[in-house]
């Protein structure tokens, strides 16, 4: 069921040009991520601690960090951590908003009512803001814990999306028919409801992605996100600002791969959401 | 209309008590001890300790607690700093709202017209190489850091070249009888950076909006009867396109808001712009929460109040809502 | 001279999906005298909306007007004016009113605004004269003082519709093309519309071309009649003639399907079939599938332009051969 509106979405992304290029950066930079590590140079391995920061050459590509650390396998240990945390962030929030969104336009009255208040009180606080706040907690932030921060954190805006479309639908005769044949809620809001908002869903999804994406690099070029030596681009902008003269490479290569990835996500989530609604193509 | 002002804006403060609600859960929710987290590594005197509990209610059920609360960000007391004690959160905030308010107030002056601007050529030369090629650069532009942008412009630009200054609002060196007209273009030099910076991440997308929104009106009916009275193209775009594809324009400015109060945090703290962008850094730092809990109430604040001032500017300006 | 002459017009527009174009225009020929009348009649997807943006080169992109095609406004070559021109043409010795006066309207600005734009746009007036001479053609249109600063969600269908006439009239047109003016209205106000356009032709000596899908609305006012089908002219004639003894198959089915207050007990006869897709015109003549009187030429061969006197033409192969004669 799910099949369908997410298998036409990705044919019509495929079709337009820039669809095309951000749906083959996302593949690219997924392959490398998942495929890449046994490749390299493994990071942990410093050729010569004393070498520091070398500029690219055949034997680094991207470069070495003022560790040693060969730069092009960080970047790609780097996607993987990055494009992880992305997905799931991703895939929480789109749970828990259109959950909250079906059941706020579903039931109704005083819940939705008090519900929605809420969610807008909390969408007029910027989204790092939250993340700041429930981040500090910690110390240095767990990988699970971040990820679920970040998914916590973005659900709100889809909660509305969802919601609006159950209340538009919610009279509607199919849906009506649906429950004099005795179908629970539960079963329509699965069956009936939510392949109807599967599309504009998809499309804030990929357009989150690269949302996350950004505010995951902040936080740990900040240090609250991934802590080392796990690599992230994030936090190797941060190391790598001691030596932003000498050694652009450190910090021109996990940016290039920030804007990259994120260039991908906006592209697939403009060509989709184009593919909705043509007429501003 | 003041039937509907009344109401819109007791919506918006009905929202920002939410907003203030969401927070307090945030502080009480999230495991840990609260005091611990609001006292930091300052070690505290018995009496503002007490205080600090009486003011908190943390021994008192949570409902007394969020009415205290409330009540005290309604007479305007948002606490203690914990990094900067014992400065008040209240006094930090006013005291480093003006450079913010100059680089987001330059960053949106920009948008506005440049970004606009550039949408609107867009549309009129849509589908053609000038359109694409300018879609393809701001999203670029749109997709990158704004931390690592601004690091890339101080290397370059600050570093690399000696063109322009590297960091902060003002020139320490400068000498104390320097008269206005230096202060001002000291000032104007420090600005140019982070204004470059946060402006090349958001014209994206003021440009990708304003694009849409002058298509669809140029697709409208009166847009083309306009033409059959014997208006040049140029007229037509001012007089009907422009003027109708303001609305989404506003709503964009509502939706801006949030992205420039965020962006600001990495761009001043990369620029050591001296701004509450900063101040959020430093509070970071030191884990001075009472301090970060006060940046993002003003933040909500001031999106809030940006979604207001885009109603008010729908209704002041689209004669259909104003005297049906 | 006439006041409007079109030969061979053809409006393209290129395919979606593969090569080429097609032509949702594809030969019209007509003309309009001075201060007469011209109905031109067709269903939707006729192609008569698209003749008449065609005319004033206002065509939505990507459409164009294909080579082959003549226009001509008094006498001067329309295809061939520059932009300063076109701009002088338009609301100018050619005005134009269209179907939807609701969307027609920029809801921004007031009645006499527009009427003020319009005049400005080919005049040099102050703004005070400007206004003046706004009042006084919202008033010959039948548009009181107290509505000239209403804005369009306050006035009615047929307000607006009036207002859009009044500033169509401000370059003083020697021709006035109506684009199913009147479709969106009641009927009462469509008739009271079509008296407005009368007398302002009987004052002005002014032409109009009007435009509609319905036969019997003009079939009092107008001086002659030209009935489009599938892109193309079928018939063309005085009015009282081509009711009276309609020559194309077509125009008879048309006037059949068409109710009467004078013949309440006939039978309406609804035309078999339905308007063909402008992507894949049939073969021969157009209207060969849905027609009673067809035979042997009608699905291979286009018909030619036949004349049958009186400034009557046909295209139909009852009325003529294939060496062109009746």
């Amino acid at each position: 069921m799910r099949g369908g509106p997410l298998g036409r979405l990705l044919a019509a992304a495929w079709r337009a040009p820039g669809g095309r290029t951000g749906l083959l950066l996302l593949l690219g930079f997924g392959a490398l991520a998942t495929l890449a590590p046994p490749f390299l140079t493994d990071p942990a391995t410093m050729s010569d601690v004393t070498a520091g920061a070398m500029a690219p050459s055949m034997a680094h590509p991207f470069g070495t960090d003022h560790l040693s650390r060969d730069v092009l396998s960080r970047v790609i240990n780097g996607a993987r951590i990055s494009l992880v945390i992305a997905l799931v962030a991703v895939a929480v929030s789109l749970v828990l908003g259109a959950g909250v969104g079906m059941v706020a336009g579903y039931v109704g009255g005083a819940v939705d009512a008090i519900l929605m208040r809420l969610v807008d009180g909390a969408r007029a606080i910027p989204r790092l803001f939250l993340l700041l706040l429930l981040i500090l907690v910690w110390e240095r932030i767990p990988l699970t814990a971040l990820i679920l921060v970040l998914g916590f954190t973005g659900w709100l805006g889809t909660s509305r999306l969802v919601r609006g479309e159950v209340l538009r639908l919610r009279h509607a005769p199919f849906i009506l028919a649906a429950r004099s044949l005795g179908a629970s809620p539960y079963r329509v809001l699965r069956v009936h409801l939510l392949p109807n908002v599967a599309g504009p869903l998809i499309v804030a999804a990929t357009l989150g992605l690269g949302e996350v994406i950004l505010l995951e690099a902040g936080l740990s070029f900040l240090g609250l996100g991934v802590q080392p030596p796990t690599p992230s681009w994030g936090g190797m902008i941060l190391e790598a600002r001691p030596v932003l003269i000498t050694a652009p490479w450190t910090s021109l290569f996990p940016g290039l791969a920030i804007a990259c990835t994120v260039l991908a996500g906006n592209l697939v989530g403009d060509a989709l959401q184009a593919s909705l609604d043509p007429r501003t193509a | 209309m003041t039937g509907w002002l009344l109401r819109r804006s007791l919506q918006a403060a009905l929202t920002f008590a939410a907003s203030l609600i969401v927070l307090f859960l945030l502080m009480r929710i999230t495991p840990g001890d609260p005091l611990a987290r609001l006292e930091g590594d300052v070690p505290l005197s018995p009496e503002e300790r007490s205080m600090l509990q009486r003011r908190f209610g943390l021994d008192q059920p949570l409902g007394t607690q969020l009415r205290h609360y409330l009540a005290g960000i309604a007479r305007g007391d948002l606490g203690v700093s914990i990094g900067h004690y014992p400065e008040r959160v209240g006094s930090l905030l006013r005291s480093r709202a003006a450079p913010t308010l100059l680089l987001g107030g330059t960053v949106l002056a920009i948008n506005f017209t440049l970004g606009a601007w550039l949408g609107v050529l867009q549309a009129r030369h849509r589908g053609r190489r000038l359109d694409r090629w300018l879609t393809r650069l701001s999203l670029a532009g749109y997709s990158m850091p704004s931390f690592w942008l601004g690091l890339i412009l101080i290397a370059l630009v600050s570093l690399r070249w000696r063109l322009l200054p590297a960091a902060q609002m003002t020139d320490p060196l400068l000498p104390a009888d320097a008269g206005a007209l230096t202060r001002l273009v000291d000032v104007v030099r420090h600005l140019i950076l982070p204004a470059a910076t946060l402006s090349l991440v958001t014209i994206a997308g003021t440009m990708r909006y304003q694009r849409t929104a002058m298509l669809e009106v140029l697709r409208l009916d009166f847009v083309r009867a306009a033409s059959a009275r014997g208006l040049s193209d140029g007229q037509v775009l001012r007089r009907h396109a422009w003027r109708n594809a303001l609305f989404p324009v506003l709503t964009l400015f509502g939706l801006w808001l949030p992205v420039l109060v965020t962006g600001s945090v990495f761009v001043e703290y990369v620029f050591n712009w001296p701004g509450l962008g900063s101040l959020t850094a430093d509070a970071i730092a030191a884990r001075d929460y009472p301090l970060l809990m006060g940046t993002a109430m003003l933040a909500s604040a001031v999106v809030l109040f940006g979604a207001w001032l885009t109603d008010v500017g729908y209704i002041i300006l689209d004669p259909r809502v104003r005297d049906p | 001279m006439s006041a409007l002459s079109v030969s061979n017009l053809r409006v393209r527009f290129p395919r979606r999906r593969g090569e080429g174009w097609f032509h949702p225009v594809d030969g019209v020929t007509l003309s309009v005298e001075p201060g007469e009348m011209l109905a031109v009649v067709g269903e939707s997807g006729s192609g008569k909306s698209l003749t008449c943006l065609a005319l004033l080169r206002l065509l939505p992109p990507p459409g164009e007007i294909a080579a082959g095609s003549a226009i001509r406004v008094d006498g001067a070559d329309v295809l061939a004016l520059d932009a300063e021109g076109l701009r002088q043409l338009r609301g100018g010795k050619v005005g134009m009113v269209f179907q939807d006066p609701a969307a027609s309207l920029d809801p921004l600005y007031t009645a006499g605004a527009h009427v003020i734009e319009a005049l400005r746009a080919h005049h040099r007036l102050t703004a005070a004269a400007a206004r003046a001479r706004a009042i006084e053609l919202l008033r010959e249109v039948g548009v009181g003082r107290d509505r000239v600063d209403a804005y369009p969600h306050q006035l009615s269908g047929g307000q607006r519709q009036r207002v859009m006439i009044a500033a169509a009239l401000a370059g003083e047109p020697t021709l006035l093309i109506a684009d199913e003016p009147t479709s969106a209205l009641d009927v009462t106000v469509q008739a009271q519309l079509l008296d407005l356009l009368g007398e302002l032709r009987a004052r002005r000596g002014m032409a109009i071309l009007f435009v509609s899908h319905d036969l019997a609305l003009v079939a009092t006012r107008a001086d002659r009649v030209t009935v489009m089908y599938a892109g193309k002219v079928v018939e063309t004639g005085p009015t009282s003639a081509l009711f009276a003894d309609p020559a194309h198959p077509y125009t008879r089915a048309l006037l059949a399907a068409t109710p009467s207050l004078n013949e309440p007990d006939r039978v309406i006869e609804p035309i078999p079939g339905g308007v063909p897709d402008p992507k894949a015109w049939p073969p021969g003549c157009r209207f060969h599938p849905r027609c009673a009187a067809r035979f042997e030429p009608c699905d291979t061969r286009e018909p030619e332009w036949f004349p049958l006197g009186a400034e009557r033409h046909a295209q139909c192969w009852l009325h003529g051969n294939a060496n062109g004669d009746p």
